[in-house]
């Protein structure tokens, strides 16, 4: 019986067909599960699908760069995926203009925010170089954040884990929390959630108010490219 | 569909080509997406092609609406990371979390305090959201 498994698995597991499939089945299985949760937040479909795919691969006993071989096709989609962002922004451009000052201004600071309470807190708690450049562009959406982190010299998985976990977060305790400060204007609460947890926040937002959607969206796309500017020239200027 | 992912991808080496000619510390990816925004904000609507052509409009939205299957191969590499996660898993923890809530926080606030009072809000809803959304107003959950 051993023996008959082993036969079917060692031609199986050099194809990087058998990635491929693992991947994309984890992300369906995981799809399924956040519907029969009800689509909440915290049941989020990246995170489910990558425990699920790492489960697999690490009880095959299978290296990270096998894994990959395979995996790459779908990792290739993230660049024409960024692209892709353009379209939405374009759509947005009006919305820019006509609330130019405070989208600025709000940005800038919430940017900033972000990046250096990120890299100070890993740094203060005795965290590593290593580990606070990967924390820098956590914020932007998570192809953006992955480019950067790759770009600085952080850990470009530590990065993506963090951005998908950091949506999350945003979108769980955004709302209640901007509520609490008195924030009730969709323009505000849909730029901040965009800014600070990106597309998994940003879609929370969406299936409640279209103006908050939009303003989400403009959050997603000009922090991405704030922090793509800011964090590499700042990384170099700490180097 | 296949010309719009021609265009995507297009544009994902032109914004290679940018970085590297200008040696540029901006992911190539993100330079191309602002060169096509910038492409489509400047066209004209025409009553014949739209300023934004609708094989485009399908192709992003179908990228974007999937991108959470894009990122777990990235995710799955954190398995080679296992032994930064348990070594650094307070310094990553409280920075996920504090820069987190903080720059909700700041962007809200900021964001609040500066745009004009309510009141104009719903009139921009209603002129910048695309007509077959309008209608939903409010009766999302």
């Amino acid at each position: 019986m051993n023996h008959a498994i082993q036969h079917l698995w060692m031609p199986l597991s050099t194809t990087p067909l058998l990635w491929l499939v693992v991947t994309l089945a984890a992300y369906v299985v995981a799809c399924a599960l956040q519907r029969a949760c009800r689509d909440s937040a915290l049941a989020s479909p990246v995170l489910i699908a990558i425990v699920l795919a790492a489960v697999v691969v690490l009880a095959s006993g299978t290296s990270y760069v096998t894994y990959f071989a395979g995996a790459q096709f779908i990792n290739f989609l993230l660049g024409p995926a960024t692209i892709a962002l353009a379209i939405p922004l374009a759509r947005n451009a009006r919305l820019v203009r006509e609330n130019m000052h405070g989208i600025g201004l709000a940005l800038l600071a919430g940017s900033v925010t972000s990046i250096a309470s990120g890299v100070g807190i890993v740094w203060l708690l005795g965290g590593t170089r290593e580990v606070a450049l990967s924390m820098a562009p956590r914020a932007v959406t998570t192809p953006i954040a992955v480019a950067v982190s790759e770009q600085i010299g952080g850990v470009p998985a530590l990065t993506a884990a963090l951005a998908i976990l950091g949506g999350i977060l945003a979108a769980v305790v955004g709302q209640h929390m901007l509520h609490g400060l008195k924030v009730r204007d969709w323009r505000a609460k849909g730029l901040a959630a965009g800014l600070a947890g990106s597309g998994v926040a940003a879609a929370q937002v969406a299936a409640r108010d279209e103006l908050g959607a939009a303003f989400a969206a403009l959050g997603i796309g000009l922090n991405g490219l704030l922090t793509a500017i800011l964090v590499p020239v700042l990384a170099g200027l700490f180097r | 569909m296949i010309a719009a992912f021609l265009l995507l991808i297009a544009f994902e080496l032109a914004g290679e080509l940018v970085r590297g000619a200008l040696h540029l510390p901006i992911p190539g990816p993100v330079i191309g997406m602002f060169l096509l925004a910038a492409v489509l904000i400047a066209r004209k609507d025409r009553p014949d092609a739209p300023a934004i052509p609708e094989a485009l409009v399908r192709t992003s939205e179908g990228l974007i609406s999937h991108m959470g299957l894009l990122f777990v191969p990235a995710g799955v590499g954190l398995i080679a990371e296992a032994g930064l996660l348990r070594a650094e898993w307070l310094p990553i923890l409280a920075g996920l979390v504090g820069s987190t809530i903080l720059s909700l926080a700041v962007t809200g606030l900021v964001m609040h305090w500066t745009t004009r009072p309510r009141g104009d809000a719903p009139s921009v809803a209603r002129e910048a959201a695309p007509p077959d959304l309008v209608g939903h107003h409010g009766g999302a959950r």
